[in-house]
């Protein structure tokens, strides 16, 4: 555990949680543990479906698709092998849900991947985790040898004839391996880069075969959606974001943390009153809603719902549900370079304009940053964003390209104030060397 | 109206505001190349898998403000496409922009310069200026192999040569390593290549990235004139083209994909064309004096060697005459003319290398029988027997491979040991040479059930076993067509030819006796061998006393024995044609000459010539025009030949009525990295860590 829980918090995904030994399978099935998947046998694959759709679950990895949508798009009566492969390569700056979920809860993840097993008709499953998750798959390992144990997997599970296997596979400390395809690449034991779509993953995922591919959060959501219902989750939230979501905010926050809320609630919500605020005396500069790919919001378009619709229409997205909150002592530009450093570290190098145009990105934005430059290159940072965003092979790239963007239309006074006092400092010094 | 729900067979689209239609499934690239409109890319290679990469082909569809790749984007019912509208014309010129963030402009120094797709799409679509004033990213230059050099700082990552080393060749020995703008081509060994050293890697490369080291800063390409010529060694007949500068050979490639290889050419025919200027090339005739080889003048050596025939030849003596797998075919019939109406003797022979003639007779009277190369890429099925083929018959290989990934044909490999088939093949079998027939019982059943089959088969099948082998094909009951595999550029035109005591030229019985090559040797009573670009004395010993006269690039083993050495001029500095493997006929042409050589043609006419002999002029034009005349199945179109492509020479028809001697055929067993006696002399080949490598090699 990060932080103190708050009494706003609804407490679905992380019921568990702070309950001792809430990793071991004793402790989740003296609370309720694996009743998700009995109840899901009992009702069959389609009634699952129907479930999943009715709790109006978007997939909380960043995208935000409709979850049950997803699962109906599994040709599950193929007579290739069917995978279920969890993505857990949380890797998303800002973002740190599925390591909570993993340490504390390990069970209603593994519980959620059976159930999609069970009605996708799979045998085989895998947890991709994030390279420097390392110490997560210990847990992990623990976690699937006691479900082995007490037959939530492996051979006639709870007497159905139905055989399902889980592994874990690490993965070695790729953001990319995070993007559904090049994450299949890489389980595959090939270089994590993306895939060409169509095909999706949905028909033709993992060695060619249909693949239901979700994040950590989104199963362990539907453990819970098939326990107690789909109403019972979708409650919580607006009509197309059904309910809870971990909400990660960082930053300049009295309390930063990571917080299960309802989808309704609103942003100012979660930095005022759950988050405790900004500290004294500062003022709000901006906030990143959706992890370090979403587009930057300025103070006064922070008044908008945290669901995946609302953010939307704000210009920028839900993304992974990390909240990045600024107050007026941060520098902007050394935020755009901050960004831009970490996608050009993690650029996976196959198409032009992302591994080019982040290099790019970010060799004018280190100029910049320390004050050199002109106003010209702030241009030039703008149309490069413009020039890579929707152009690259994968969503890296907008993810790159996107937030840059906005920093720089949203805040070009920050940068023409930076640049000016450097050249300011810069002549003052020269005179004096001359004197 | 009716609505139905067969698929539509034409797809109307918009394409820069004029309708066209097309056929469903076509991709959008084709689209715009099948009706004359340039999209730019670099990562679509046409063959290759799709890789969307290099973004240069963005278009935009049905005007959304999204650009889709051209490259993976099929044309649908309805599509309204722009290629040039301003948002695409601005993408490409952006693209081309990050582009040259890295690149380093070192064009004037950059073998690829002037031939350089970046250049020549920043010319067309770039912008005039750059914005970028940052330090470069820079890695440098660094060998892979004897042959090929990479270029980290030029490489732009379009994957080509990963793709046609893995996907083409099948040998996959490039690869891809760091990330994001450090990623860079890695070859297999982590510093350095163990592949087939092909080169493909080279010319594929859009730009400067990966060079030949036989070429690197050697030359400007516009410095060149370029010669499409057939490759002078193995019998896949490749067309090559030669860079030529100062009479010197710098390079070779198939760039423009013309000819049946279209761009597939190995180590042999991409770098082993150096022989070509090999110091130890003969330049003068040579006559023995004193016991001792001297360079002497042609009129001296030729009038020397035109008396002896004739006092030989009045006197009634032996002739033996050796002609070659690697002469033209019109040298090929001017020497056979000459030994038989020249000096009347039928002692003529060449060292075989696959019974062309058993199957051709065993064929007989059955139409379509004979593959040509074509039907390596569009069989259903194929069948090979007793041949490593990606290391004797790497075209063969290629385009069955080709075959296999664009239309899944189904191989069956049955060799003495492993082979680069087996990694496709949907039967593999080991059975040692000789005891094919027996096993192939045991897929009787399972080939009866192919559409069709192509049957390749070596040297192991010969004589009576090609017969029983055309009988088990025939038996099938379904459309079988045969490829006999010989060694050499034209072992198939030697016998095409006639240069065997019991073939005249077509496939006519002789009906004299002669004596075979090793009954020549072993004649204690012979008293003139003559060799033709061949060397029967290697490893093999003269039973009596003859006076030997050679034509040949270098004083070989039997030239060294010799009375008269000719030097003779090379398969790349000389005129005529030459049949392949799948007997399909091609130009060779006189890219370059070597001082003081002269073709054999001009050889043997000018031998006629000085005996008094009425034998035709001997221009390699006048030649062919006989050629066509008189051997069956050479009148090929001259239109096709004289483009440079490959014209069809259609099967031989009607019982050849001879036994086909099959105790002389033997392979030579060459791999990749040799080549007769031409390995010896090339430098390329002898370089590579590969060589000289191994039949059925285990992987």
């Amino acid at each position: 555990m990060f932080n103190q829980p708050s009494p706003h918090e609804v407490k679905i995904l992380t019921r568990r949680f702070g309950v001792e030994n809430s990793f071991r399978i004793d402790v989740s099935l003296a609370h309720q543990g694996y009743e998700g998947l009995k109840k899901a046998i009992a009702m069959g694959a389609d009634a699952v479906i129907n479930e999943v759709k009715a709790s109006a679950l978007r997939g909380r990895g960043g995208a935000g698709f409709p979850t049950g949508m997803k699962w109906s798009f599994i040709p599950r009566t193929s007579p290739k092998p069917k995978y279920i492969v969890c993505n857990a390569d949380e890797s998303e700056p800002g973002t740190c849900k599925d390591r909570l979920l993993i340490q504390n809860d390990p069970h209603s993840l593994i519980e959620g991947i059976a159930i999609a097993g069970f009605t996708m008709n799979s045998n085989k499953g895998y947890i991709y985790v994030r390279g420097e998750y390392r110490y997560l798959i210990s847990i992990l390992e623990t976690a699937i040898a006691e479900a082995y144990q007490h037959n939530f997997l492996g051979k006639n599970i709870q007497g159905t004839g139905w055989d399902f296997d889980l592994h874990v596979h690490s993965g070695a400390g790729a953001y990319e391996c995070g993007e559904e395809s090049a994450l299949l690449n890489s389980l595959e034991g090939k270089r994590g880069t993306p895939r060409l779509k169509p095909p999706f993953p949905a028909t033709h995922g993992l060695y060619q075969s249909p693949t239901l591919l979700n994040n950590v959060e989104s199963f362990c959501a539907v453990t819970h959606i098939i326990r107690d219902g789909a109403a019972e989750f979708a409650k919580h939230g607006p009509e197309k974001s059904g309910g809870t979501r971990l909400m990660c905010i960082s930053g300049h926050v009295q309390r930063p943390g990571v917080y299960e809320l309802p989808l309704s609630t609103t942003l100012p919500f979660l930095i005022n009153e759950v988050a405790g605020g900004l500290r004294p005396g500062r003022t709000l500069k901006a906030v990143q809603p959706g992890g370090s790919s979403s587009p930057i919001l300025l103070p006064e378009e922070c008044n908008v719902g945290l669901d995946f619709d609302s953010l939307a229409k704000a210009g920028t997205m839900a993304g992974s549900g990390g909240i990045v909150v600024l107050d007026d002592t941060a520098d902007i530009v050394s935020y755009a370079l901050r960004i831009i450093r970490f996608y050009q570290h993690e650029s996976c190098g196959w198409c032009i304009p992302c591994r080019e145009g982040t290099t790019w990105l970010k060799k004018i934005l280190e100029r910049l940053d320390r004050g050199e430059g002109s106003m010209k290159d702030v241009d030039l940072v703008g149309e490069l964003a413009k020039n890579m965003f929707g152009r690259t092979f994968c969503a890296l790239g907008d993810a790159a390209a996107w937030p840059t963007g906005s920093i720089v239309k949203k805040f070009r006074g920050e940068f023409e104030t930076k640049l000016a006092t450097y050249q300011a400092r810069e002549i003052s010094a020269e005179l004096v060397t001359i004197g | 109206m009716a609505t139905t729900t067969a698929p539509p067979s034409v797809i109307n689209a918009k394409l820069n505001g004029q309708d066209i239609q097309t056929k469903p499934g076509t991709l959008l690239i084709n689209l715009t190349k099948e009706l004359g409109i340039e999209v730019p890319a670099f990562c679509y290679y046409e063959g290759f898998s799709l890789q969307a990469a290099c973004r240069m082909c963005l278009v935009q569809v049905n005007n959304s403000p999204k650009l889709l790749p051209g490259c993976t984007t099929i044309v649908t019912e309805g599509m309204v496409i722009e290629t040039e509208s301003p948002l695409v014309v601005e993408a490409r010129k952006s693209m081309l922009e990050f582009l040259l963030v890295n690149h380093p402009l070192d064009c004037p120094v950059c073998d690829k310069g002037g031939e350089c797709e970046l250049q020549d799409m920043v010319f067309k679509y770039g912008a005039g200026e750059s914005r970028f004033v940052d330090i470069k990213h820079h890695e440098p230059e660094r060998p892979f192999s004897p042959v090929v050099y990479y270029d980290p700082a030029r490489c732009i990552l379009c994957y080509r040569c990963v793709r046609v080393c893995d996907e083409g060749y099948g040998v996959n020995a490039l690869g891809v390593v760091n990330r994001g703008v450090l990623s860079e081509i890695a070859p297999n060994l982590g510093d350095q290549l163990n592949c087939d050293e092909c080169g493909a890697c080279i010319d594929i490369c859009p730009v400067g990235a990966l060079t030949s080291h036989t070429y690197r800063y050697k030359t400007r390409p516009w410095e060149m004139k370029h010669v499409g010529t057939t490759c002078a060694h193995c019998s896949n007949g490749c067309k090559t083209t030669l860079g030529v500068r100062n009479d010197e050979i710098m390079r070779a490639n198939n760039r423009d994909a013309s000819g049946l290889n279209e761009e597939f050419l190995c180590i042999k025919g991409r770098f082993g064309f150096d022989f070509n200027h090999h110091a130890e090339r003969l330049q003068s005739p040579l006559m023995r004096v004193d016991g001792e080889l001297q360079p002497v003048s042609w009129s001296k050596a030729l009038a020397a060697v035109a008396s002896k025939f004739n006092a030989v030849k009045s006197a009634g003596g032996k002739f033996g005459v050796v002609g070659s797998n690697h002469t033209s075919n019109e040298e090929n019939y001017y020497l056979q003319k000459f030994a038989r109406q020249g000096l009347g003797t039928n002692h003529l022979d060449h060292a075989r290398t696959g019974d062309v003639v058993t199957l051709v007779d065993a064929l007989s009277g059955k139409n379509g029988k004979l593959a040509v190369m074509a039907d390596l890429y569009q069989t259903k099925a194929a069948l090979v027997i007793g041949s490593d083929l990606a290391q004797q018959h790497p075209l063969l290989a290629y385009e069955l491979r080709r075959n296999f990934r664009h239309h899944q044909a189904r191989v069956y490999a049955m060799t003495p040991g492993p082979v680069r088939e087996d990694s496709y093949a949907v039967a593999k079998a080991r059975v040692p040479f000789g005891e094919e027939l027996a096993a192939l019982e045991s897929w009787r059943e399972a080939l009866a059930k192919e559409p069709e089959l192509l049957i390749l088969f070596g040297d192991s099948i010969k004589g009576d076993a090609v017969r029983r082998l055309v009988d088990f094909g025939e038996s099938l009951g379904i459309p079988v067509k045969y490829v006999a595999l010989v060694d050499y550029a034209n072992s198939r035109g030697a016998i095409d030819m006639g240069l065997v005591p019991e073939l005249l030229p077509g496939y006519a019985a002789s009906g004299q006796p002669g004596m075979t090559l090793p009954e020549m040797l072993a004649d204690p009573k012979l008293d003139v061998l003559w060799v033709v670009g061949a060397d029967p004395l290697a490893g093999a010993k003269l039973a009596g006393k003859p006076f030997v006269v050679v034509q040949d690039l270098f004083l070989t083993a039997t030239a060294a024995a010799a009375d008269v050495v000719f030097p003779a001029a090379s398969a790349y500095e000389k005129k005529g044609t030459v049949t392949n493997v799948t007997g399909e006929l091609q130009r060779l042409n006189a890219a370059v000459k070597t001082m003081g050589t002269k073709p054999d043609l001009e050889i043997l006419g000018l031998l006629g010539k000085e005996m008094g002999l009425d034998l035709g002029i001997w221009i390699a034009d006048a030649v062919l025009e006989e050629i066509r005349r008189n051997v069956r199945g050479y009148n090929v179109t001259m239109p096709i030949l004289a483009s440079g492509g490959a014209a069809l020479t259609s099967p031989v028809n009607g019982r050849v009525n001879v036994a086909s001697r099959p105790e002389l055929i033997r392979s030579a067993g060459d791999t990749l990295f040799t080549s007769g006696t031409l390995t010896k002399y090339s430098q390329v080949l002898n370089s590579v860590p590969e060589r000289p490598g191994q039949l059925y090699k285990p992987v």
